[in-house]
């Protein structure tokens, strides 16, 4: 009897551990909220979101419009999408289908070599390497716009959506293939026709999730876009996203000011995006498996 | 005929875009080291940086993100550890598990940003440890717990249920199977899972960039509530914010040899102990 209670014990001190996930989420949710709610009621929902001008430190006019910051998040990331989602699933394909054993054991790991490179490192290099690369190629003043953020993001998104993607096309039943092949289908036609198709949710869902580190990322693009925070022009404007927006301002603001609420508001709105992505990743992936 | 031919050409584009993508991490590591190695020196790396950071070396830095680290390993290994033990081994398919899956998905995906917030508001804010390596450490530790325990999982999973159908029928409790079947089988595992995101937390920068790192400090931080400088933030610092950034370039690809490096190291001994003990457990 005292065994089982002891025992009883045990599992609910694991299970109290494990539930510490859904505290921290529901804690960074609580932390964005209650410190959001100021800024709203200050600065207004209707100035907050339908207003492109973000000018917390002017002396004649302060204003708090998120809209040119989600603008310009959204255009980096959709250039960025258009970058590395050819590549990785094309990537993707051919470590699962061409690439012999071997390779692929070389290969996977130097995927996620690329996925440790920490994104202070792949600024730097926007604004050493790519910047002035852009700069020549486009006659340019310097290279800090869109253009260079969207490069950058997509590298940083390129490795989950390699390695999500091809854990996708490797599930595809070998007899789906091999039915392909008997009918007289070339090896590419199974590839495009029957492969590709039969993974697509699970590649719809990779290339989701990397839309999510691409949203959410920080570093590179503070450092590789310019910082202009103003409504983007074109990609070669110089932009402001909301992950830069927080970075520059949260560590000068004083602490209970409309200003820092603010910025949890920016925060916010961002959370919202970034959990939306994932979680429609999320249930892409669940029916996927649930079919599988 | 015409259908060869279009093979070949899909098949090359698929070759062409996987080159494309080692092109593109060979020339990061390229650059890195080839302009950063001249930077490298026994005093670079021993010494504080001097004369407004113009000169001298990282070792505050290097000794800051340490002590993070040291940290975030504190928090997050043994809550990462625990978590997976339960939903590996007690855990039963209903709705809380399916929930618990579900966030630790979701905390995967929040920003690091978010979490520096988070950190803001929760760690310096309401419980008053102000800026200092504590509230850093403790913020990077809620960022790579969905790491740990993803990780921890995965090594439990590893363990064959004979071990555990072995203790069972030898009437053991559940908790003495798992202490001594199932855990020192999976434990290695579990550690190496758990550098992998601990190398993660060393590079991140947006997370501590206001709870706790600091610019230019001229001594190291002697408790945990002190400010402290860590790497990832010091190259920030050198390659956007310094007043002589043209001058100080060399300074900032030696700094992101020795972040990379860091990194890397930490990365591929996790990944080749990892590959090692899944083959060990195969057979």
């Amino acid at each position: 009897m005292r065994r089982e209670r002891k025992e009883r014990a045990i599992e609910l001190f694991f299970m109290l551990n494990s539930l510490v996930v859904i505290i921290v989420l529901l804690g960074i949710f609580y932390i964005l909220i209650s410190n959001s709610i100021p800024a709203f009621r200050e600065i207004g929902l209707r100035e907050f979101f339908t207003s492109a001008r973000w000018n917390p430190t002017s002396y004649s006019q302060i204003e708090y419009g998120i809209l040119s910051q989600v603008v310009s998040t959204l255009m980096v990331t959709i250039g960025s999408m258009i970058l590395s989602v050819p590549l990785g699933v094309a990537t993707a394909a051919y470590i699962s289908e061409l690439a012999s054993p071997k390779t692929k054991q070389v290969l996977k790991p130097v995927i996620e070599i690329l996925a440790g490179i920490p994104s202070v490192v792949i600024g730097f290099l926007g604004i050493v390497l790519l910047g002035p690369a852009i700069a020549r190629a486009f006659g340019l003043p310097n290279g800090l716009n869109a253009l260079n953020g969207s490069i950058l993001l997509a590298i940083m998104s390129l490795p989950t959506i390699i390695s999500l993607s091809e854990d996708a096309i490797s599930a595809v039943p070998r007899e789906y293939k091999n039915a392909s092949l008997a009918l007289g289908a070339s090896r590419w036609q199974t590839l495009i026709k029957v492969t590709v198709p039969s993974a697509l949710s699970g590649i719809t869902a990779a290339i989701m999730l990397g839309m999510g580190r691409a949203i959410g990322e920080t570093m590179a693009v503070l450092m590789a876009t310019g910082n202009a925070p103003r409504m983007p022009s074109s990609i070669f404007s110089s932009v402001q996203t909301m992950t830069a927006t927080i970075a520059i301002e949260l560590g000068e603001v004083p602490h209970h000011t409309t200003h820092y609420y603010a910025l949890f508001a920016v925060g916010l709105v961002l959370f919202i995006m970034t959990f939306a992505v994932n979680l429609v990743s999320d249930i892409i992936l669940h029916k996927y498996e649930e079919v599988e | 005929m015409q259908n060869d031919i279009k093979e070949k050409i899909g098949f090359w584009a698929l070759r062409l875009s996987t080159l494309l993508v080692l092109g593109i991490l060979f020339i990061i590591l390229f650059d890195i080291v080839r302009k950063g190695i001249g930077a490298i020196s026994w005093e670079f790396l021993s010494t504080a940086p001097r004369k407004g950071m113009t000169e001298g070396g990282i070792f505050p830095a290097i000794y800051g993100t340490f002590m993070v680290t040291v940290i975030t390993a504190v928090v997050s290994v043994p809550l990462g550890a625990l978590g997976a033990i339960y939903l590996n081994e007690y855990a039963t398919k209903g709705r809380l598990t399916r929930l618990i899956r579900m966030a630790i998905r979701n905390l995967a995906g929040v920003p690091s940003v978010v979490f520096g917030l988070f950190g803001v508001g929760i760690f310096v804010v309401f419980f008053g440890f102000g800026a200092s390596v504590l509230s850093a450490g403790l913020t990077l530790g809620m960022l790579t717990l969905p790491v740990t325990i993803t990780a921890s999982e995965e090594a439990l999973k590893t363990v064959p249920n004979s071990y555990r159908d072995g203790a069972l029928a030898l009437g053991a409790t559940k908790w003495q199977t798992i202490r001594t079947n199932v855990l020192p089988v999976a434990l290695p595992g579990m550690l190496t899972g758990s550098i992998l995101g601990l190398a993660r937390a060393a590079g991140e920068t947006a997370p501590i960039l206001f709870t706790g790192a600091a610019f230019f400090l001229p001594y190291l931080p002697a408790s945990p509530f002190s400010q402290f400088m860590a790497l990832p933030y010091h190259l920030y610092i050198l390659a956007t914010q310094h007043h002589a950034i043209s001058r100080v370039r060399p300074l900032a690809y030696g700094t992101a040899l020795v972040l990379i490096s860091l990194v890397l190291v930490l990365n591929m001994g996790a990944i080749l102990l990892r590959n090692k003990l899944r083959k060990k457990y195969k057979k």
